[in-house]
């Protein structure tokens, strides 16, 4: 059977348009909530990308990091994103979901059980900030066993040698990072130039899908339609960020932007 | 798990930076492999070149003003009566600690890579104090992360940032500390790793910075070395050397050298900051059997919850106020070349009064924390065993937690 995370990339290619991956943090702003947040925006995100949460997150600007230490602080443990993702599957069974972290939740979790547990909860990919390529090498392969795609990040200064040897060993799906920063940055680098760069990627091996992520709001994410997948992230995160500061309903709030991120690149 | 002889341990990683195949390693953002590859071929390549070399031993002698003084503690000795007590006094280099030798070289890397600004982070604020005198020193724009609990606790090292001419930039998350310090000074590498390099105020780090810290502080035990034998003919046959571990930056410099000799010779003890002694924080993870985990780019023993949460710690001194350890440190406990054990904080603060009640000599509450354990053992050694203790820093930006703790006149009378 073909990983969900394809058919949701095939499902935007038919209807001439970018798969939208959106990123909340399990546990924002509470397991609830969470729960709630992904039921509520599946219908217009193609792809849901779960953060497991950390409290030294080295790569994280303060949108997500504020949404982390939020759920942190409201408890939330490595089991009960799984469970969040089962209870999401229960709802729509056919909706991707990857989850995206740092390693050491895994490496503490141990590996073999974290990717039993992706499997029996739903799981269909990982990222893994921080377990860049060559070091990730063995645990991709075993994500492969497991028929879960372990998503590879490249970045500007990835060198063209070396993007050939990632994207060699890479699985269907990789993460283009748009620009030097931490998520949520505002964007430093003109959409023409992060298409540019992507188009080089993509001419690597044109079947991997690529995504771009970083720095994508309401205002950018149309510049970048041509992508074969764009994430949103932060923007999300200060939308519950803010949400709350309000005192409105969070769920609903981060429903209505993902339906206006969609509508721009429809 | 094996310690090599006659390879420096920096040198003894594998190919993918780990000691003892598990400890270091580059666990770090895409964004962060090239430059951390590009600095690992430059430090590869300047290390093994004569003249960088030499470049490096000139700042260290005309700048910092290498050797510092290698003194016996004839009171504290008399008092405590039992081994000789010594101290290789390291806060004689300048800018009053031992973080200026892993500042400098950093400052002349940063010049060879052609980058104009340098960024690190700090803890006690020695490491910022000394990236900031080095940066002014080689022209560099300076930039410096630290944690709002440690600003507030340690004003004389931040005024003297700013009076070099650095920028301290206050971080506000997590427990405010050391860690999250390192973890925003990471961040602001991986968005802006184009035009600046960055020091990591540590032997800790991607695996690289560990190198260059280690190498950077080793300074210490070379001139140890010569100075041990210009005192007793030879290497003492009975020599234990204790030094605070934080990092472990300045522990890790103080031993180097001595490495290869038989440690029922020359004994390493590592002293952590076991916190106050009511409290269960602490900042001690190779003494209380802190799990392996990832910290900071390195697989090390780190204090964490069974998730994978990297816990709070708690310490007097902000020096040592770090949940990992370094990895050089983890290979030398597993491969039994240290021991480490721990200091409350009112064990240093105790031995911190004694040492300045006998002798002209303020230490730091860092290495207050080695005094502490140094003294109590020296009590049942016999006289011709020599400590030394490594007084890696001085008490001067400690001035207000000392009044606050042992009143006025341990700040004044010295």
């Amino acid at each position: 059977m073909l990983n969900p995370i394809s058919i949701a990339f095939k499902k935007a290619k038919q209807e001439n348009r970018p798969a939208l991956l959106t990123y909340t943090v399990a546990g924002d702003s509470s397991k609830k909530q969470s729960l709630r947040i992904l039921k509520s925006i599946s219908k217009n995100a193609d792809i849901l990308e779960l953060g497991v949460p950390h409290n030294t997150p080295v790569a994280d600007g303060s949108q997500i990091q504020t949404s982390a230490y939020r759920a942190i602080k409201n408890g939330i443990k490595v089991n009960d994103i799984f469970k969040i993702v089962k209870d999401f599957k229960k709802f729509d069974k056919n909706k991707p979901v990857i989850l995206m972290g740092y390693y050491n939740m895994i490496f503490q979790y141990g590996e073999n059980k974290f990717l039993n547990k992706c499997k029996l909860s739903g799981v269909n990919g990982l990222i893994i900030v921080d377990l860049p390529w060559p070091e990730n090498k063995n645990f991709a392969k075993k994500c492969k066993k497991k028929s879960i795609y372990f998503i590879q990040l490249l970045s500007p200064t990835t060198t063209k040698i070396r993007l050939k040897k990632i994207i060699k060993d890479s699985h269907p799906m990789n993460y283009f990072i748009s620009m030097l920063s931490t998520t949520g940055g505002k964007l430093k680098v003109s959409p023409n130039d992060i298409l540019k760069n992507y188009s080089k990627i993509k001419r690597i091996d044109p079947k991997k899908e690529i995504v771009i992520g970083f720095g994508i709001t309401e205002k950018t994410i149309g510049k970048l339609r041509p992508a074969d997948g764009l994430v949103v992230g932060s923007a999300i995160c200060k939308e519950i960020s803010r949400s709350l500061k309000h005192r409105q309903n969070p769920v609903t709030n981060v429903s209505k932007l993902v339906k206006k991120l969609k509508s721009k690149i429809l | 798990m094996k310690l090599k002889k006659g390879i420096p341990v920096i040198d003894q990683g594998n190919k993918l930076g780990f000691w003892g195949g598990k400890f270091g390693g580059n666990f770090v953002p895409e964004t962060l492999k090239k430059p951390i590859e590009d600095l690992e071929v430059l430090f590869n390549k300047l290390k093994k070149d004569k003249k960088f070399i030499q470049e490096r031993d000139k700042y260290f002698k005309n700048w910092i003003g290498v050797p510092t003084r290698f003194i016996k503690l004839e009171n504290l000795s008399r008092h405590v009566g039992g081994a000789q007590i010594w101290s290789k006094v390291v806060s004689d280099a300048n800018g009053g600690a031992h973080k200026v030798y892993n500042a400098t070289v950093h400052c002349l890397l940063a010049k060879r890579s052609g980058k104009k600004v340098i960024i690190g982070d700090t803890g006690a604020g020695y490491a910022g104090k000394m990236l900031s005198m080095a940066a002014k020193k080689f022209g560099l724009k300076c930039k410096i992360f630290m944690g709002a609990k440690d600003i507030a606790r340690q004003q004389p090292n931040v005024k003297a940032m700013k009076k070099n001419g650095a920028e301290v930039v206050p971080v506000y998350s997590g427990s405010q500390t050391l860690v999250d310090a390192v973890s925003e000074c990471m961040r602001f590498w991986v968005a802006n790793c184009d035009t600046t390099a960055m020091c990591v105020g540590s032997t800790v780090g991607p695996a690289v910075f560990v190198r260059i810290c280690g190498w950077s502080t080793s300074q210490i035990s070379r001139e140890l070395k010569v100075q041990l034998i210009d005192e007793f003919g030879s290497i003492p046959k009975k020599l234990k050397l204790y030094n605070c571990v934080g990092g472990g930056s300045s522990s890790f410099g103080f031993w180097n050298e001595f490495m290869d000799y038989d440690k029922k010779q020359c004994e390493f003890i590592g002293i952590e900051a076991g916190g106050p002694a009511k409290s269960k924080k602490h900042a001690a993870p190779l003494t209380y059997g802190s799990k392996i985990g990832i910290l900071h780019g390195a697989a090390q023993y780190v204090n964490q919850n069974s998730d994978g949460q990297i816990e709070e710690t708690e310490s007097i001194s902000a020096g040592l106020d770090y949940p990992g350890i370094s990895p050089l440190h983890c290979f030398l406990k597993d491969t039994k070349r240290a021991r480490y054990t721990a200091a409350s904080d009112e064990q240093a603060l105790e031995a911190y009064k004694l040492v300045t009640r006998f002798e002209k000599l303020r230490p730091s509450l860092e290495p207050s924390h080695a005094f502490a354990v140094a003294i109590s053992e020296s009590k049942k050694l016999s006289k011709d065993t020599i400590v030394v203790v490594n007084s890696c820093g001085d008490a001067y930006k400690d001035r207000g937690i000392l009044e606050k703790r042992l009143g006025k006149k341990y700040v004044k009378s010295n």
